[in-house]
């Protein structure tokens, strides 16, 4: 990835972050779903549901022929009404009960917004009621399936303005994450909601207390690294984070190259075979020094700072 | 080097720090590595609310949610200052925001909610949007007077107003004992709950167009309101022209209480939402969206239930029973959605002081 690629998914990410401060005092970083992310989810969704009431709907064809088998075809036995009753309530429910049941579960999110890493909140921070989830799902009638149902309806029939008309309500509600900071659909702005990246990392091990970080010593060479402040003064808290990376990845190549440019900044002589445990020595005294500076309130952003 | 152990989120074992924390060179990895359990305790049982297995967390997990949160909080605060291991700060971060909304999510069951709702909180968003309702009541009013109006100028009209098909009986210049036909018993309830779930879900679906066209300032609410109410103002026309206002009226009326009434209600709630953004007053607009949305909400899940009832009503005694009992049944109905309605779970507080001042 080139540098300036890089810089404009940062400014990105950063638009679309927010501050919230929990009542202990401690600001998060929330950050909104993107557009991308909700339109894939929104399409997963939909693929489930498609599928699953099409399938529940042969489903109950095939056991309706079976309830046919003894009557004449004229006359509806009890059995067929209620599968009709059945298909109908089950078609009403699956449309509009999916993402309300899914959305006031714990996780807060359906399982297309799951997959793709979403989750719905409530705007003011508080928590999210049914209320919210019950608005900002009603509306999705009028966002998406009412409009949808016009175009086909007037490409089909005669009416071209009543088609365009429909198009353009469509466009309009579809747009309207585009045209606000927090890329809220309507049903969000009316249901006071907002959808956000669901987090979940894994803590990693920590790189800085066995094998060589802790005294220098190298397992390979037996050679010990320890660093002047000198050389240490070199780099800041991005070249730590980035040299941390770097070993979590751990891939040779990588390692070898910011070993060598390493060396070469420090005034070292680049030696082969033990890159990893320089750079392993380096960084837990780097992060040594930057760490104790920060106690005395010095901080040093980057190699420039 | 500590492996990252998930097989272990018991209790912590020995109190005394182990040989790992004490050779860490770094105060910030020691600290990690004292607090580590706690952490992937926390993991651990938001791992299993997420996943709603609630039955699974022991009483000793909940009782430790709000301290572990409260730790882990204190620990990014912390690491954010003394830490720079880019790791364990995003980490903690996605910790504190995973616990942070389960903690502060205290959320109610659906049964808990349901309960609350049925008793009070839907009678009081009603009641809230009063203003609302008073001006769907009149904009439904006057549709049907409109469509009554309309008719009895021009016949023409009619076929305009209400859609017909060709095998519908119900057209001006019918006879008296058509249109009485059309109004009869039905001798058995074969095929009638098919009949009310189509109405149920052909309905509901119409209430809740009323309801989110408000979006659009409750413009296109009221007039959808209209030209339904127009179709009634038609209908009935035509029957009174034949002296059977009243058989119409009763006929209607079994479902059509709680039908329209649920129909005043969506249209009320998404009027409300309309109103609440072209007139936010103190609040934002969004804000003021936001709560007219969710107290609206609220009115429409009442208005789908109202519709379950009209579709059984519809389906069964207005096709089974005879004229006095379909009016009997009819007004009983009003009467009960308004009792329950404005009469029950008025807040006794400062909330009813309020209202009597206005």
């Amino acid at each position: 990835m080139s540098g300036r690629t890089a810089d404009r998914l940062a400014q990105r990410r950063a638009k679309r972050e927010r501050i919230l401060v929990t009542p202990e005092g401690v600001a998060l970083r929330l950050s909104i779903g993107s557009r991308s992310a909700r339109a894939g989810a929104l399409l997963l969704d939909f693929t489930i549901l498609t599928v699953s009431t099409i399938a529940t709907t042969f489903l109950l064809i095939w056991i309706a022929q079976g309830t046919r088998i003894d009557t004449d075809f004229g006359q509806m036995t009890g059995a067929t009404e209620f599968l009709i009753v059945v298909w109908s309530l089950m078609w009403f429910i699956a449309w509009n009960g999916y993402f309300m049941f899914f959305e006031m579960g714990p996780r807060g999110a359906t399982p297309g917004k799951r997959a793709m890493g979403l989750r719905v909140a409530s705007r003011d921070g508080g928590r999210l009621t049914p209320e919210a989830v019950v608005a900002r799902n009603l509306l999705r009638d009028v966002e998406l399936f009412l409009p949808i149902v016009f175009i086909f309806s007037a490409s089909a029939g005669a009416g071209g303005l009543a088609g365009w008309s429909a198009l353009m309500w469509f466009l309009v509600f579809v747009l309207f994450p585009f045209f606000n900071r927090d890329s809220m659909r309507a049903g969000d702005l009316v249901a006071g909601t907002w959808v956000l990246e669901a987090v979940n990392t894994r803590l990693d091990h920590a790189i800085s207390t066995g094998g060589a970080a802790s005294d220098g010593a190298s397992v390979v060479t037996g050679a010990s690294y320890k660093f002047g402040d000198d050389e240490l003064s070199v780099y800041g808290e991005y070249e730590l984070q980035t040299l941390e990376r770097v070993l979590r990845e751990g891939r040779p190549d990588a390692i070898e190259a910011v070993a060598e440019t390493i060396c070469r900044k420090i005034g070292w002589n680049p030696g082969a075979g033990d890159e990893e445990a320089f750079l392993q020595a380096f960084y837990s005294q780097l992060r040594a020094r930057l760490e104790t500076d920060m106690r005395f309130g010095k901080r040093k952003a980057d190699k420039f700072g | 080097m500590k492996k990252p152990s998930f097989a272990f989120f018991g209790k912590k074992a020995e109190l005394s720090p182990s040989p790992d924390i004490e050779a860490a060179a770094l105060r910030s990895d020691r600290f990690r590595l004292e607090r580590e359990d706690d952490w992937r305790q926390l993991e651990d049982i938001l791992g299993k609310i997420e996943k709603g297995r609630l039955r699974k967390l022991s009483d000793d997990d909940v009782l430790a949610l709000p301290t572990l949160y409260r730790t882990a909080a204190s620990s990014l605060a912390v690491a954010r200052e003394t830490s720079l291991d880019a790791s364990t700060l995003t980490y903690l971060e996605s910790l504190v925001q995973r616990a942070w909304f389960q903690v502060y999510g205290p959320r109610q069951g659906l049964f808990a909610w349901f309960r609350k709702f049925l008793g009070g909180n839907l009678s009081r968003s009603i009641q809230e949007i009063w203003l609302d309702i008073c001006v769907a009541l009149f904009v439904m009013i006057a549709g049907t007077i409109t469509g009554w109006l309309l008719v009895a100028r021009d016949v023409e009209w009619y076929y305009a107003l209400v859609p017909t098909q060709f095998t519908d009986t119900r057209v001006p210049g019918a006879s008296r004992e058509i249109l009485l036909e059309s109004l009869k018993v039905e001798d058995s309830a074969q095929g009638m709950s098919a009949f009310a779930a189509q109405l149920f879900t052909n309905n509901a679906g119409v209430a809740i167009l009323a309801f989110a066209l408000g979006f659009a300032f409750g413009i296109p609410s009221l007039m959808l309101l209209v030209h339904n109410m127009a179709v009634l103002g038609a209908m009935l026309w035509l029957f009174s022209e034949q002296g059977l206002f009243w058989e119409f009226a009763a006929w209607l009326s079994v479902h059509g209480t709680t039908e329209l009434f649920a129909i005043l209600l969506s249209g009320a709630a998404g009027m409300h939402i309309g109103r609440k953004m072209a007139f936010p007053g103190q609040k934002s607009v969004m804000a003021s969206a936001a709560e007219g949305g969710q107290r609206a909400a609220q009115v429409m899940i009442g208005v789908v239930m109202m519709m379950i009832f009209a579709a059984l009503l519809e389906a069964f005694p207005r096709q089974l029973a005879g004229t006095e009992a379909r009016a009997i049944i009819g007004v009983f109905m009003l009467i009960f959605w308004i009792a329950y309605f404005f009469a029950f779970g008025r807040k006794p507080a400062d909330k009813s002081g309020q209202e009597q001042v206005e």
